[in-house]
């Protein structure tokens, strides 16, 4: 080639490599400047959890699920009491698919809480050790009673129990918690044929 | 004696718009405007229309088919009539059916059901049809008609229909002898080889204010614009800003170098501005949702068209500028979203 | 120059201003004014329902088979604050049980049901004596026991609202007598037939507030209600000056006429019609030192303080295209409005829909066995020209015809696309809880979305998240105390067993013999 030709493409090079040095030192140095302090994922994907405590997806508590979540190790379908809820806001902040709840883990159930038949209890204490957030008030020899306010429904007083005295009671919504209703797409118009034949 | 009732929600006035009434009184005010263009070049642009509303029409139906939805219900919106007729009346006159059928199917089937169909489409669907077959079938796209009055139009309707379904010329006739460039076009090629605006504007092609002919077809959109305005159908900001902008910065232009940039009255009546202005900007789904945003998209598109007709590639820049404005709509909506009683 | 909110608050009524957005409706009011307003006789049985407004339901203060006397206290409110239910008739208990109670969710619920005896006799009524220079508090007090809640339609308990106004020292009374929504015309016969009585609620409210000054806002097609209310008023004052007594306070009761627009008759647009202010976010119009109460409040104020009388009736506007003699009656709490519309020529052949309240906010019941209750200010029927939907919905086109019309200047679009997918955050940061509910945006919609469902289904969607997200969050809490607690003790219990270690091997190295 001749010298011509060698020195454009010298040129070329040499600008373009000159060109794409400044530029990722550029961002290098923007990534530091403006870098924001965001909560590490751990704490947002907790903070989606329910936090039931119940254990179901296989980690003791919730705080570890999330962890195994962030580390890659648990899928984000393990969660009965968080419902297909809370798996689609946890694919939302991951930017992964949504997946069916895992029936291994439980199904999703309305919310109950535990009721203690006060006939029956013993006070042996076995249920307020139990209980991940201390929702069941007592002490040894003493009536013990489930605080509803607190009690999330996670069933882990249920099994130390030596005289099956909890059971867990859902609480319908009264009138007083009515919702209205999620309107329905209107397909086809509605013919007055129709509506004085069902009126009346 | 209980008597029973079946329920509904509030509230329980039915509303007395609909997407039809809507749509069709858009179609009304085009009226004014296609008969001055069939006064001015022929019924060519009646073909035009004919031809772009069936294959609208036809395409809707299909992909409403392939997407499992309520065909009938989907025709009775007249959207696609909409598209159709927008699209038809940017399109010569004698432009062959292929050039419809093109842009049909780009308006109805891609730019409009693939994204969703009805209130999805990001971008303005006549104009991505008008721009595809811009770029595509550059020769048939320049084949304009000179304006004339009736009886002396160039190509009278059999020819017209002929050369539309041939795709050739009307018998024993060149495109050459019957073809002539558009006001925009002549402004264009005369300013690049150096001539000032005033010597271009002494040939023939053009009247008064902009292009002979097309400036009252101009005028007869802007009356039907009037109207849907006054009817409530499209709101004033659009219009305005769009408008307003072209003015204000052609003013610049004019004064700051009269030789080479037209007045801004020449800028307002040629080309697609006012039908642009009130018809094809004002397009609700892909322009911005509130009316503090269509004030920046309108003067948005404005200044777009200033700019590509001025330096762009093509003579008339209306339709990219909307495109182009119809990408920055969800940011323009973003930072104008109505402030909230009480905040 | 802008001045600080209150200051301008003060300046109500000098001038009108507009509010955003808004409706011009069709009226229909006419039909039901025709008629003067008449007494509703008394039904053979009432049913009162023990849950009127929102709260807790009252808990009931009879037993079945105990006689009562009409005014006599049959129910307590506790929450949210406390108030009363009152029998509307002399009779006697004949149960109390499950029964349809006027509710939107259309749900049965406790009813207190009386057999009227007939007699139709008071209990010992207590007026306050001399109202002019009885203490604020005492009327409050008694405006409290008589039961008395909004009667727009809000009925939030009126006492609460007198207090809250107390504390916050107001300066302007409203009496909101723009009755905006259609079909509804039971304020103006109040204010045509019975205006005495509306100014000296208004002129008894003045003093149990405190107020300043007075405004009495009609709107200003209501042109009879108008002349008999002022004539009224120049009646009380000229009777006020009369009697000697100090008049600066009823000089400053004055009427106003604001535009027909609808919904010009909520309190927060009707407020920025009088004062140009708009009440922030988060705060209520008595920070701003200005109170609404309906005229029909009014009146009713008028009843407990100057006879004794609790709230056990209102004049409720029977209406629609599907009555016969659409009318206004006073009618007791309790009557089933079957027994209304008998009252008002029956049903037409082709009724269809039966609305508590106005057409455009007010709620379909199922059955006309419902009965009266407080909020109920019209029993609208309509036929099935009025109501049937003729459109499917589409997709929203994005007109912004919707936020053109908004009172709360919302973009109600917007809201119905974050609401549809899920994004409730977003709606409320969107400003989901200005919704008013008005039901302008579903009215001008061409693709015929039920916008306002939406919105009521997207409020209580936000309210259940909020709830369950403070929930985990206490859950959490706890969780990390019990944790923490635990990790104490154990560790307490590792060092004591370190220390006791440490302790045996001393004791070793110490006695190496002793320990075989």
């Amino acid at each position: 080639m001749s010298e011509q030709t060698w020195l454009a493409l010298a040129w070329a090079v040499l600008s373009i490599s000159a060109l794409g040095i400044a530029m990722g030192l550029g961002l290098g140095w923007a990534a530091r400047r403006f870098r924001v302090e965001a909560d590490p994922v751990v704490e947002q994907i907790n903070q989606l959890l329910p936090q039931t405590q119940c254990g179901q997806c296989g980690y003791p508590g919730c705080r570890p699920y999330a962890t195994a979540i962030a580390a890659g190790e648990a899928e984000i379908n393990q969660c009965p009491p968080g419902g297909s809820a809370g798996i689609k806001a946890l694919a939302d902040l991951l930017g992964r698919e949504v997946l069916e709840l895992n029936p291994q883990n439980g199904q999703e159930k309305p919310k109950a809480v535990a009721v203690i038949d006060e006939q029956v209890c013993i006070g042996c204490t076995l249920c307020i050790q139990a209980c991940p957030v201390d929702a069941i008030l007592g002490a040894a020899k003493q009536m013990h009673t489930v605080i509803e306010s607190a009690c999330t429904g996670c069933d882990l007083c249920l099994p130390p129990c030596p005289v099956d005295c909890i059971s867990m009671v859902v609480r319908p919504p009264a009138i007083t918690g009515w919702q209205p209703a999620r309107p329905a797409m209107r397909v086809v118009a509605a013919s007055r044929n129709a509506m004085r034949a069902g009126a009346g | 004696m209980t008597r029973r009732f079946d329920t509904g929600f509030a509230p329980h006035i039915p509303a007395r718009a609909s997407v039809a009434s809507v749509m069709r009184q858009v179609l009304y005010a085009l009226i004014p405007g296609v008969l001055a263009h069939c006064w001015y070049f022929g019924p060519g642009v009646l073909l035009q229309i004919l031809l772009a509303s069936l294959f609208a029409v036809g395409l809707e139906a299909a992909m409403l088919r392939l997407r499992r939805r309520p065909v009938l219900q989907g025709l009775q919106d007249f959207s696609a009539l909409v598209t159709a007729v927008l699209f038809a009346l940017c399109l010569p006159p004698l432009a062959p059916w292929w050039i419809a059928l093109t842009g049909m199917f780009f308006a109805i089937v891609i730019a409009k059901h693939l994204y969703g169909g009805l209130g999805h489409n990001v971008f303005n669907p006549a104009m991505v049809g008008y721009v595809v077959v811009l770029i595509c079938f550059p020769q048939s796209m320049t084949q304009w008609l000179p304006a004339a009055a009736p009886g002396s139009w160039s190509v009278g309707l059999w020819d017209s229909i002929a050369s539309v379904l041939s795709g050739g010329p009307p018998a024993t006739l060149q495109w050459d002898a019957i073809s002539q460039a558009t006001p925009l076009d002549t402004l264009r090629t005369g300013v690049n080889s150096g001539m000032t605006v005033d010597e271009i504007r002494a040939a023939p092609v053009f009247g008064d204010f902009g292009g002979l002919g097309w400036e009252w077809i101009a005028n007869w959109y802007a009356l039907g614009g009037l109207w849907l305005l006054w009817r409530r159908i499209i709101s004033w900001q659009v219009p305005v800003t769009m408008i307003g902008s072209v003015v204000l910065l052609g003013l610049l232009a004019y004064f700051a170098d009269p030789g080479s940039n037209p007045s801004p009255m020449q800028h307002v009546f040629s080309g697609a501005l006012v039908l642009g202005a009130f018809f094809i900007a004002t397009d609700p789904v892909s322009g911005c949702a509130s009316n503090r945003g269509r004030l920046v998209f309108g003067a948005g598109v404005g200044i777009l068209t200033l700019v590509i007709r001025r330096w762009g590639g093509y003579p008339d820049g209306v339709a990219f500028a909307v495109l182009m404005m119809n990408m920055a709509a969800p940011l323009i909506d973003r930072y104008t979203v109505p402030r909230c009683y009480g905040k | 120059m802008r001045l600080p909110a209150r200051e301008q608050a003060e300046l109500a009524g000098q001038r009108l201003y507009h509010f955003h957005g808004g409706l011009r409706l069709r009226h229909n009011k006419e039909v039901s004014c025709r008629s003067p307003l008449r007494r509703s006789r008394l039904p053979p049985r009432l049913y009162v329902p023990l849950l009127q407004h929102a709260g807790e339901p009252a808990s009931a203060l009879v037993v079945p088979g105990q006689l009562v006397l009409k005014g006599e206290a049959i129910a307590r409110f506790e929450q949210p604050v406390a108030g009363f239910l009152h029998a509307p008739t002399s009779g006697s208990i004949a149960a109390i049980a499950r029964h349809a109670i006027s509710h939107p969710s259309g749900q049965e619920g406790l009813a207190v049901i009386i057999r009227p005896d007939g007699r139709d006799q008071w209990c010992a009524l207590q007026p306050v004596v001399d109202w002019q220079t009885a203490e604020p508090i005492t009327l409050r007090q008694k405006i409290g026991e008589a039961g008395i809640v909004g009667l727009g339609g809000a009925v939030f308990p009126t006492s609460a609202k007198l207090s809250d106004a107390h504390d916050k020292t107001i300066h302007t009374l409203i009496i909101n007598g723009a009755e905006c929504e259609p079909w509804i015309s039971c304020d103006e016969m109040l204010m045509r037939e019975q205006a005495a009585r509306v100014i000296a609620g208004a002129a008894i409210l003045q003093r149990a507030t405190e107020a300043r000054q007075t405004l009495i806002a009609i709107e200003d097609q209501m042109g009879e209600a108008g002349e008999r209310l002022q004539a009224a008023l120049d009646a009380f004052q000229a009777n006020s000056r009369h009697d000697g007594r100090n008049a600066s306070g009823q000089e400053q009761i004055r009427m106003v006429k604001v535009t027909t627009i609808y919904p010009e008759g909520g309190e927060r647009q009707l407020i920025q019609v009088l004062t140009g202010l708009e009440v922030p976010a988060g705060q209520r119009p008595t920070d701003l030192g200005l109170l609404c109460q309906n005229v029909a409040t009014a009146a009713a104020v008028a009843d407990a303080i100057l006879e004794g009388k609790p709230l056990v009736e209102r004049v409720v506007t029977i209406t629609g295209s599907g009555v016969h003699q659409p009318a206004n009656l006073l009618a007791l709490l309790g009557t089933p409005i079957s027994d209304l519309i008998e009252q008002c020529g029956g049903y037409r052949q082709d009724a269809a829909r039966l609305l508590l309240g106005g057409p455009m906010m007010g709620y379909a019941l199922s059955s006309d066995a419902n009965p009266m209750i407080k909020a109920a200010n019209c029993v609208l029927v309509l036929n099935h020209a009025d109501i049937a939907a003729e459109h499917p919905e589409l997709p929203c086109i994005r007109c912004g015809e919707c936020a053109r019309v908004c009172p709360s200047i919302l973009l109600p679009q917007q809201l119905q696309w974050d609401i549809r997918n899920g994004l409730l955050a977003d709606a409320s940061a969107h400003g989901l809880d200005a919704c008013i509910e008005c039901g302008c945006c579903d009215f001008v919609c061409p693709s015929q979305i039920p916008l306002t469902q939406w919105f009521r289904f997207g409020k209580a969607q936000w309210q259940q998240q909020l709830q369950e997200q403070s929930a985990a969050t206490l859950a959490r809490q706890r969780f990390e105390a019990r944790e923490l607690r635990l990790a104490a003790a154990d560790q307490q219990r590792q060092q004591k067993l370190a220390q006791k270690r440490q302790s045996l091997k001393e004791r070793r190295s110490r006695q190496p013999g002793d320990e075989t």
